[in-house]
């Protein structure tokens, strides 16, 4: 007798569903540039350039809870100032962008306006090489990933953990903040970056432009998600479930913590970096908010929401509570948080392992 | 005395960075651990006071006393969980423990089974032995680890001296408390330690899995050194050899189980007289 189709397929795709739907959707998602650039605008097909950035944006937030998800879902690190270290990659490319205004901006000087503001003549010793695509990109990956080298050496070395951890790390995003706020630092103050004008000579808003940052993101959200499975199901991921379940056993067992939680931690950092470097041309704005602790604490609230330690629960709590919030934001701008605060709540006692728990029930048994 | 056994350069410098540490511990005169006059206090109470105590190579030595004798005080210092503020602990004749990290001394081999159960419950039962096998423990071989036959056929053979053989791909945290007290016992012997530490391994079992823990020790006697801490008086009746007695910190008495269950001063701290 034969089988129904839905079936065989089920049968053959069967442990292999869950990469199938992730390879499917990020092939859609590299179909919504190409609908952006080759439909006609009265096509039903064609993608608008708000949704264009909107999902752009959405993803990159994606990346970061994905790169939170390493250190928390596995090795059980909760961080509240992965905000920053998507910041800092953006501030990283932002300086890039503001070089490339040239003399376009409102003052015609070389200089960013707001240094001609601030009356300053020169550029201060860290822009220096900022004209450079490649070296804003690589700031954008080093700084995050030299600070969290540092701080995590230090906090890891002196054995800090659990709900301490948290606070300084909320400590750590919130003093970087003050400072971006100042004039005096160099990074535009308050007002930040933005007015930027084009990326390696093309127009930071035309539709080509617009459409390859888009199709850059979906490649690194799909190698970010390669990469974290491939590490997650080494020895090296292992070892980090082992770090969240029983640190000491693992001490004991001939293996120092320290150097695990640092590699995940620096890697987590960078990832953050790259996405915040990606983010920023699309947003076309970077300033110290980026920097608030409740950016950071909303980037937990997304992992929480899709499942911890699942990878592609986090990129799905990112992608739903974002959509959810750009639609609530349109609708009831006063209520967004109050939403989010009954959506962490909701998640928290009725689906404590997320949204990726629904899936996975009874997968536990082995 | 000479020191013909190279020790790994420094301490502390270039720790985890790839180096496995594989010196060897001198044990030519028969001792393979050395507790000499150790104290430690917290907040003024002397958990360990002037502790002297020796464990010789292949010896399965119990160590009993009443509770806040010091029992688990001296297992942190052995494994460097806890600092002495005076006295030393020396592995070996060579090896001064208070230079290493925890890591570094369960590399150096000395393995710590804890009170609690505890292994790895979100893993397989084999997945917990392979993380606990010995070999390179840096981040960078454990991203390039995969298992070869030997590997295989030393985790097969522990599966079977602990009794789990059918049990490998369960999760560990699905297993009987008396379960995991073995997996936690085949981890420690997977890491080829030259002496056991274990911390009350037949606390929670029933009289079959005692009997069986016992027979398992016994067989290990003369591959590997033992310290056992334990309550249960029948097992220790089962198992001894030689009997040390902690109490406040310091030996009180030492000898055969016969020798020590006659000793006044036993009674008394055990009874209270």
């Amino acid at each position: 007798m034969p089988q129904p189709i839905s079936l065989r397929l089920a049968a053959v795709l069967g442990p292999r569903l869950g990469t199938c739907v992730c390879v499917a959707t990020l092939l859609a998602l590299l179909a919504m540039p190409a609908l952006h650039l080759w439909t006609a605008e009265s096509s039903a097909l064609h993608v608008s350039a708000y949704s264009l950035t909107l999902v752009g944006k959405i993803l990159c937030y994606a990346i970061v809870a994905l790169a939170l998800d390493l250190v928390w879902g596995y090795t059980g690190l909760l961080s509240l100032g992965h905000g920053l270290f998507f910041a800092l990659g953006g501030y990283g490319m932002g300086m890039y962008l503001m070089r490339s205004i040239g003399r376009d901006g409102n003052y015609q000087s070389a200089l960013p306006d707001f240094m001609v503001f601030l009356d300053w003549k020169t550029l201060p010793w860290f822009w220096r090489g900022s004209e450079h695509f490649a070296w804003a990109l690589f700031l954008a990956a080093a700084v995050p990933g030299l600070l969290a080298l540092v701080f995590g050496w230090l906090a890891f070395r002196s054995r800090i953990k659990g709900v301490y951890f948290s606070i300084m790390t909320q400590a750590l995003t919130y003093a970087a903040m003050l400072l971006f706020f100042r004039n005096e630092t160099g990074f535009g103050g308050n007002n930040g970056f933005t007015d930027f004008k084009r990326i390696l000579g093309y127009g930071i808003a035309a539709p080509g432009t617009r459409a390859a940052l888009f199709a850059l993101t979906v490649l690194l959200l799909g190698a970010a998600l390669l990469a974290s499975r491939c590490l997650v199901n080494s020895r090296f991921g292992r070892l980090l479930t082992a770090i969240r379940d029983a640190e000491s056993r693992l001490m004991f067992c001939g293996y120092d913590p320290l150097y695990f939680k640092l590699a995940i931690w620096v890697f987590s950092a960078v990832l953050c970096g790259l996405a915040g470097a990606l983010y920023v041309p699309q947003a076309g704005i970077i300033n110290p908010g980026e920097m608030a602790p409740a950016n950071s604490i909303e980037i937990a609230i997304w992992v929480a929401v899709g499942g911890r330690a699942t990878l592609i629960g986090p990129v799905l709590g990112a992608v739903l509570v974002n959509a959810a919030k750009s639609g609530f934001t349109m609708a009831f701008p006063d209520y967004w948080l109050f939403f989010l605060g009954f959506l962490f709540i909701a998640v928290t006692v009725l689906l404590p392992r997320g949204l990726m728990g629904i899936f996975n029930a009874g997968k536990g048994e082995r | 005395m000479t020191r013909s056994v190279a020790m790994p350069a420094g301490g502390r410098e270039g720790e985890g960075l790839g180096r496995p540490l594989q010196p060897g511990v001198d044990t030519s005169n028969g001792q393979i651990l050395y507790l000499d006059d150790i104290t430690v206090s917290f907040d003024g109470f002397r958990a360990l006071n002037k502790l002297t105590l020796t464990i010789g190579v292949g010896e399965l030595r119990c160590v009993i006393g009443p509770n806040g004798a010091g029992k688990t005080t001296m297992m942190d210092v052995i494994t460097g969980k806890t600092r002495p503020d005076s006295g030393t602990a020396f592995f070996g004749q060579t090896l001064d423990l208070s230079r290493y990290r925890e890591a570094e001394i369960a590399q150096l081999g000395i393995g710590r089974k804890f009170q609690k159960p505890t292994v790895f419950e979100a893993m397989t039962v084999g997945e917990n032995l392979e993380l606990a096998l010995a070999g390179d423990k840096s981040v960078w071989a454990s991203l390039r680890a995969r298992l070869d036959g030997a590997q295989r056929d030393r985790i097969d053979a522990l599966l079977v001296l602990i009794r789990l053989q059918d049990e490998r791909r369960r999760l560990a945290g699905r297993l009987s408390h008396g379960q995991k007290q073995w997996l936690e016992i085949g981890m420690l012997l997977a890491q080829e330690p030259k002496l056991l530490l274990l911390d009350e391994p037949v606390a929670g079992m029933t009289d079959a899995e005692t009997d069986k823990t016992a027979e398992l020790l016994l067989s290990l006697r003369g591959k590997h050194s033992l310290m056992v801490v334990e309550h249960d008086m029948a097992f220790i009746a089962s198992i001894a050899e030689r009997v040390t007695v902690l109490a406040e910190g310091a030996v009180l008495a030492e000898g055969s189980l016969a020798q020590v269950q006659a000793d006044e001063r036993v009674a008394e701290v055990y009874l209270g007289r």
